[in-house]
């Protein structure tokens, strides 16, 4: 499923976060955007994600604009975004629920996917019982169990020690790809963006920096 | 037993003592402990009144007060508070209204009380319902306006609805909240129905403990008085205990 974002410009109040961007993302790529603190990354994937308004342009998924949100374009937080009074097996069922599954799958899908990403044994386990890496798997889980089409992932691994990161970055190259979802990954994290992206989009102030993505395709090659 | 709960009924035997001690001898140090009646007068009157129909009448009667009003403020406090946070509509159109009602004490509702209800019994009931009512909601309003808005954005894009993001993030996720309002309600709702009993009441604890002074029973008084106290400590306990099963998945310091 292919992401084109055309002239998105999003204001919260009177400050323009987002000016006339605009950004292609393939089927099944996984597209890093990189860029520091404030830049507007988070915002460029809650608008993808149908999370915040949009001021002028549109985002057109899968040929069809985006008006709100979808269960095919799933979001991956840096704060694991996990409901804390589900354990972790409930956390995963929840999108499953939400489709409509009936309550044997998902508890069969629930741990088949807690099972990939390394948490077998950990169903029963509340979110606060977890270290940050693995509430991280938990949510990864979650968004694989929802099948989306789009994965949106802003900044994950931000809050893990270097060793879980790598780890992480690992297995959600792996898993991603396996489930072959079109990827946009944010982080300013450039080493993160090198290791991880089919391609890198550098974002400066709100705008994409043409220069710099130059050197880091560059420094891919 | 633990150490703790030695400490805990050393501490209360030690008040039972000195209130024993300053009334027995009559001590008047500014204070006129001479006027009050001892424990053990209180301890006989307790079961004088133990052994009567009248003290369980009285007894169920405050309980059935509370349980209706404070369930009525339960039910309505909640949806209001969710409502008013989460609808900016009808925020602007009760908000406004709320704010102005929630200053006034429930207990100085009681005239209106009086003249709106047909019968005392459900001007009693008012009363109490008020008086839980607006700790209840304020909190349910608090709570549902802390919630991370992560959560939201998480289910909403699962794909859930409004109703999904409701049953699922915001009434799971404000009940450490409201169980703040509704222990407090509690608390309150006793003070109210006391009162309400004194003022308007025909049976009740409340009722019973003001008869018995207008009759020169101060053993009596003490007794209606220990007896809220511990339906008002037995009732908030309930609740205390509903709320730390219901929110387990807080993170909670270890105890001994």
């Amino acid at each position: 499923m292919s992401v084109l974002v055309e002239g998105l410009t999003v204001r919260f109040g009177d400050a323009v976060v987002l000016r006339d961007f605009d950004l292609a993302v393939r089927t099944g790529e996984l597209l890093v955007v990189a860029g520091p603190s404030g830049c507007g990354k988070s915002t460029l994937l809650r608008a993808v994600a149908g999370l915040v308004p949009v001021a002028a342009g549109r985002v057109v998924v899968d040929g069809q604009v985006v008006r709100g949100t979808s269960r095919d374009r799933a979001m991956v937080f840096q704060d694991d975004g996990l409901l804390p009074w589900r354990t972790a097996q409930r956390n995963v069922e929840l999108p499953l629920a939400l489709q409509g599954v009936d309550r044997s799958g998902w508890r069969a899908a629930a741990r088949r996917w807690l099972d990939r990403v390394g948490l077998a044994g950990f169903e029963r386990h509340l979110p606060r019982e977890l270290s940050g890496g693995m509430r991280q798997r938990v949510q990864l889980a979650r968004t694989l169990a929802q099948r989306p089409k789009v994965v949106l992932m802003d900044e994950p691994f931000a809050a893990l020690d270097a060793q879980t990161r790598a780890d992480m970055q690992e297995l959600v190259v792996e898993v991603l790809r396996e489930a072959g979802t079109t990827t946009v990954f944010v982080t300013h994290d450039v080493d993160e963006a090198v290791r991880l992206g089919d391609r890198v989009v550098v974002l400066g102030t709100g705008e994409v920096d043409v220069r710099r993505e130059a050197i880091l395709a560059a420094v891919r090659s | 037993m633990s150490a703790r709960w030695v400490v805990r009924i050393g501490s209360l035997a030690a008040g039972l003592l000195l209130w024993q001690v300053l009334t027995a001898t009559g001590t008047t140090a500014w204070l006129r402990f001479d006027r009050l009646p001892t424990v053990v007068e209180v301890a006989q009157r307790l079961v004088e009144q133990a052994g009567t129909a009248e003290f369980y009448t009285d007894l169920t009667a405050s309980l059935g007060r509370i349980a209706v009003g404070f369930l009525l403020a339960a039910t309505l406090g909640i949806t209001l508070g969710i409502v008013v946070a989460r609808s900016k509509v009808l925020g602007d159109v009760l908000q406004p209204l709320l704010e102005v009602v929630r200053p006034i004490p429930a207990i100085a509702l009681v005239p209106i009380a009086i003249l709106l209800f047909p019968t005392d019994e459900q001007g009693i009931v008012f009363i109490t319902f008020v008086a839980a009512f607006f700790p209840i909601l304020v909190s349910t309003r608090h709570a549902v306006r802390a919630l991370p808005t992560m959560w939201e954005d998480a289910v909403r894009t699962m794909g859930g609805d409004r109703r999904h993001v409701l049953l699922n993030v915001v009434l799971p996720g404000t009940l450490p909240g409201v169980f703040g309002g509704l222990s407090v309600g509690m608390g309150v709702s006793w003070i109210c129905v006391i009162s309400a009993e004194m003022i308007s009441g025909r049976y009740g604890v409340g009722y019973r403990t003001w008869q018995a002074y207008t009759i020169v029973d101060y053993p009596g008084v003490i007794v209606g008085m220990v007896t809220i106290g511990l339906l008002g400590w037995v009732t908030s306990a309930a609740v205390e205990l509903a709320g730390r099963r219901a929110t387990r998945w807080l993170p909670r310091e270890a105890t001994a």
